[in-house]
C-alpha cells in the first residue's frame, strides 16, 4: 500500500523527525511504502503531486496547522498529535491502511475507534475547503449509495434545527402550558378560543406576543422560527451535498418555497434534489471564457435557482394545493364512517409526510372538529402525532446499529419532542430513509389513530401531547394508544431497516459505535 | 571550539535533577560554558516555552527539551543520563536518556538538517541502547557523530 504522510510540530527541529522516522520504520516493518513530508524549521520538500496522487491513505502527524492540506483532498485521512506517530507509529500505519481499505469516507472513521486521543477523519469527500462545510459523499458510489449520502447530508445540518426548535417548543408548553401556542397563534384550546397575536414568523410584533402569551410564549415562538428552517436547510444541503457551494441558493430557495407552499419537508427533498441537479447541469454548458469568471457567482445560481423556483411552484406547489383541497373534502366526506377506520386513515395521515401538506389536512381536520364539539378526532390526530418521534428514538436505542452517529443524536431529542406532539422529530430520520421509515410511522400512527378513536379517548387540546393529559377524556387509554403505535412503528422501522440488502452508506457506525466513538466527517482546511 | 554538535564536555552521564527544569538547566550552564548560549535566562526561557506547548518526553524513557533560540550560537546536542530518572511529561514514566537540542533562531537549512538527523536517530531503540550503554563521555560523542553524521 501507498502511504503519504505530513509531520510538523511547534518547534520543528525534534518531533518533526521523529515521527517522521517513526512514521518510515512502521511503514518498512508492515510492507507498505511511505513518503513523509517534515515541515519542520529546515524548510519542507513537498511531497510531488504525482506521489500524492497514487497514494492510498494520508497521515498527518502535527501539532500545527499541515500547510497545503488542499493537496491532500479527496483522500483517506488519519490525523493525530505528532508524539502519537512518535510513540505508536505501528498504529498509525494500521490506521491509515483501514482508511485506505474502507475506502468510501464513511468507512474510513472506523480507525476512530482505536485507542488515544488520535482521531481519523475521512477525507474522501467533496469537500468546501474554505466554507469548511462537510459532506459524505462518495463520488464514485453507486446511485443508491449517493442518494443517502445526499440526503444524509441534509439530514445532517437538519438535526440541530429540530432538536433546538423542537425542545424550546416543549420547553414553552412546559413552562407556560400549552395554550402558548393558541395564544400566539390564535385556535380553540379547552374550550376558550383565541385571537391570533400574529400571522407567519415572517414579521412579529415582539411586545404583543409578549402580553398575550409571555416570555413562554416568546421562546415557543422562537422555536418555530427554527422550525421553519428545517426545510430549507434540508433541502439547500441535499443540494450542496450534490453541487458544492452553488448548490446552496437553488436548494435554500426550493425549500423555502416548499415551506412557503406546504408541500413539506417531501417537497423540500425533492426540491433539493432537483437544485442539485440543476446546477449540475447548467454547470456542463460551455461558454465563452469572458463568462467563466461569474459563472459560479451569477450565472449559475441565477438560472438553476429561476428553474426550480418555477418547477416548485407550479410543478410541486399547485398540485399540493389541489390535493390538500381534495384530501380534505374527501375527509370530511368520511365523517359518518366507521370511527376506527378515520382514526386509522389520519393516523395514516399524520406520519405519512410528518407536517407536511397530507400532515396538515389530517391535523387541520382534527381541529375543524376540536371548533366543532367532536373532541374524539382532536385526540386520533395526536396520538398519532405523538408516537413517530417516540417510536424512533426507542428504535434507536434498541438497535442502534440501524442508525447513523448523526440520527442517534436525533433520538436522543425525539424522545421529549414525540411527548410533547412535535412530529417533527422524526423528520431527520424519515428524510434520510425514506421508503423504510415513512411506512413504519404511518403504520403506527394509523394504529394509535384507530385505538384512540376506538377507545373513545378524546381531547379537549389541539396539541401539548403529554402535557395535556388533563384535558384528555380516558387518559390510561390514551396513553395505551401511544404506547401500542410507538411498538409498531418501531418493530416494523427496525425489521425494515434489518432487511437492508447491504449496510450502504454508513457500515461503520455501527463499528466505530462499538467502543462509543463517534467520527464526524471533519473539513481538510477548516 | 568545535563544529560538532556534541562534544564530551556537553555530555552529563550522572545527571543529578530533581526535576525537568533543573535538569535542563544543567544541561544549559554545559552550553553556556562551551559558548554555545550566550545567556542562560533567555535560552531556558525558550525551552520552557517550547516545554509549555507540550511536554517533550516520550514513550521509552526519554525527554527532548529543546528550543530554536536567539541566544544559541551553533547547532548544538548536550546529552544526560539520569539513573533516577526526571519527568517529561511522557506516559510511560520520567525520562532516564535526556537530550537538550539547542537551534539557534534562524539557522541555515545545513544546521537544521543535522539536527533533523538527530532526532530521527532517536526513535531507533539501537542508537537509545549504545547512549545508555556508552561507559564514558568520549563514548557517547563518538555514537552521536557516527549515528548522526555517518562518520
Amino acid at each position: 500500500m501507498k502511504l503519504v504522510a505530513v509531520t510538523s510540530c511547534p518547534t520543528g527541529i525534534a518531533h518533526t523527525y521523529m515521527a517522521a522516522e517513526s512514521l518510515e520504520q512502521a511503514a518498512k516493518a508492515a510492507g507498505h511504502t511511505i513518503t513523509v513530508e517534515t515541515q519542520g524549521a529546515g524548510g519542507a520538500d513537498p511531497v510531488p503531486a504525482d506521489v500524492i496522487a497514487a497514494a492510498d491513505a494520508v497521515i498527518f502527524a502535527a501539532d500545527v496547522e499541515v500547510r497545503g492540506r488542499e493537496r491532500f483532498i479527496g483522500k483517506a485521512l488519519v490525523t493525530a498529535p505528532v508524539k502519537r506517530a512518535i510513540n505508536a507509529g505501528p498504529e498509525l500505519i494500521e490506521e491509515a491502511v483501514h482508511a485506505a481499505e474502507a475506502g468510501s469516507p464513511e468507512a474510513a472513521a472506523t480507525p476512530a475507534a482505536a485507542p488515544h486521543s488520535a482521531t481519523a477523519r475521512p477525507a474522501g469527500a467533496h469537500r468546501d475547503v474554505l466554507a469548511g462545510l462537510t459532506t459524505k459523499v462518495d463520488k464514485d458510489a453507486h446511485f443508491g449509495t449517493r442518494l443517502r449520502q445526499w440526503l444524509m447530508t441534509g439530514v445532517s445540518y437538519m438535526i440541530p434545527f429540530v432538536a433546538a426548535g423542537g425542545i424550546l417548543i416543549a420547553i414553552s408548553f412546559i413552562w407556560g402550558g400549552p395554550q402558548v401556542a393558541s395564544k400566539v397563534f390564535g385556535g380553540t384550546f379547552h374550550g376558550h378560543t383565541y385571537h391570533p397575536v400574529i400571522t407567519g414568523i415572517e414579521s412579529f410584533d415582539v411586545s404583543a406576543v409578549l402580553h398575550a402569551a409571555g416570555y413562554a410564549g416568546l421562546l415557543f415562538l422562537i422555536g418555530k422560527v427554527a422550525f421553519f428552517m428545517l426545510v430549507p436547510v434540508l433541502s439547500g444541503f441535499i443540494a450542496y451535498a450534490m453541487a458544492d457551494r452553488m448548490g446552496l441558493v437553488p436548494g435554500f430557495v426550493a425549500g423555502l418555497i416548499a415551506t412557503a407552499t406546504g408541500a413539506g419537508f417531501l417537497g423540500g427533498l425533492i426540491g433539493g434534489l432537483l437544485a442539485g441537479t440543476a446546477v449540475l447541469a447548467v454547470k456542463r454548458v460551455r461558454v465563452p471564457r469572458a463568462f467563466a469568471g461569474i459563472m459560479p457567482v451569477v450565472v449559475i445560481p441565477l438560472l438553476s435557482t429561476a428553474f426550480v423556483g418555477v418547477i416548485m411552484a407550479v410543478v410541486v406547489a399547485r398540485p399540493v394545493a389541489a390535493a390538500t383541497t381534495a384530501m380534505t373534502n374527501w375527509l370530511h366526506g368520511l365523517s359518518g364512517a366507521n370511527a376506527a377506520v378515520l382514526g386509522l386513515l389520519l393516523g395514516a395521515m399524520m406520519a405519512f409526510d410528518l407536517g407536511g401538506p397530507v400532515n396538515k389536512v389530517a391535523y387541520t381536520f382534527g381541529l375543524a372538529g376540536l371548533a366543532s364539539g367532536n373532541t374524539k378526532v382532536m385526540a386520533a390526530v395526536m396520538v398519532a402525532g405523538m408516537t413517530p418521534p417516540i417510536a424512533l428514538a426507542l428504535a434507536c436505542v434498541v438497535r442502534k446499529r440501524l442508525f447513523t452517529p448523526a440520527e442517534r443524536t436525533a433520538g436522543e431529542a425525539a424522545w421529549l419532542l414525540g411527548l410533547s406532539f412535535i412530529t417533527e422529530g422524526a423528520i431527520p430520520f424519515a428524510a434520510a430513509d425514506p421508503l423504510r421509515v415513512i411506512p413504519s410511522m404511518m403504520a403506527g400512527s394509523a394504529a394509535a389513530g384507530a385505538l384512540s378513536m376506538a377507545f373513545g379517548v378524546t381531547s379537549l387540546a389541539p396539541h401539548g401531547g403529554i402535557w395535556v393529559i388533563g384535558l384528555i377524556g380516558r387518559p390510561l387509554l390514551y396513553l395505551v394508544a401511544i404506547a401500542a403505535g410507538v411498538v409498531v412503528s418501531a418493530v416494523c422501522v427496525i425489521v425494515l431497516k434489518s432487511l437492508r440488502r447491504t449496510e450502504p452508506a454508513e457500515p461503520t457506525g455501527t463499528r466505530a459505535d462499538a467502543t462509543n466513538a463517534t467520527s464526524e466527517p471533519v473539513a481538510v482546511g477548516a | 571550539m568545535t563544529n560538532s554538535i556534541i562534544t564530551p564536555e556537553l555530555v552529563d552521564l550522572d545527571l543529578d535533577a530533581a526535576d525537568r527544569r533543573s535538569a535542563t538547566r544543567e544541561l544549559a550552564l554545559r552550553l553556556v560554558k562551551q559558548g554555545r548560549v550566550t545567556e542562560l535566562d533567555g535560552f531556558l526561557a525558550d525551552v520552557r516555552q517550547r516545554e509549555e506547548q507540550m511536554p517533550t518526553g516520550i514513550e521509552g524513557g526519554i525527554g527532548i527539551p529543546h528550543a530554536r533560540s536567539a541566544f544559541v550560537t551553533q547547532p548544538t546536542l548536550a546529552f544526560a543520563r539520569s539513573e533516577a530518572g526526571v519527568d517529561f511529561g511522557a506516559p510511560d514514566g520520567p525520562a532516564h536518556l535526556i537530550f537538550l537540542i539547542a537551534a539557534p533562531d534562524g539557522g541555515d537549512s545545513e544546521h537544521m538538517t543535522i539536527l533533523a538527523a538527530l532526532a530521527r536517530r532517536l526513535v531507533h531503540a539501537s542508537f537509545r541502547e549504545a547512549l545508555a550503554a556508552a561507559p564514558d563521555a568520549k563514548a557517547v560523542v563518538d555514537v552521536v557523530t557516527k549515528e548522526v553524521l555517518g562518520q
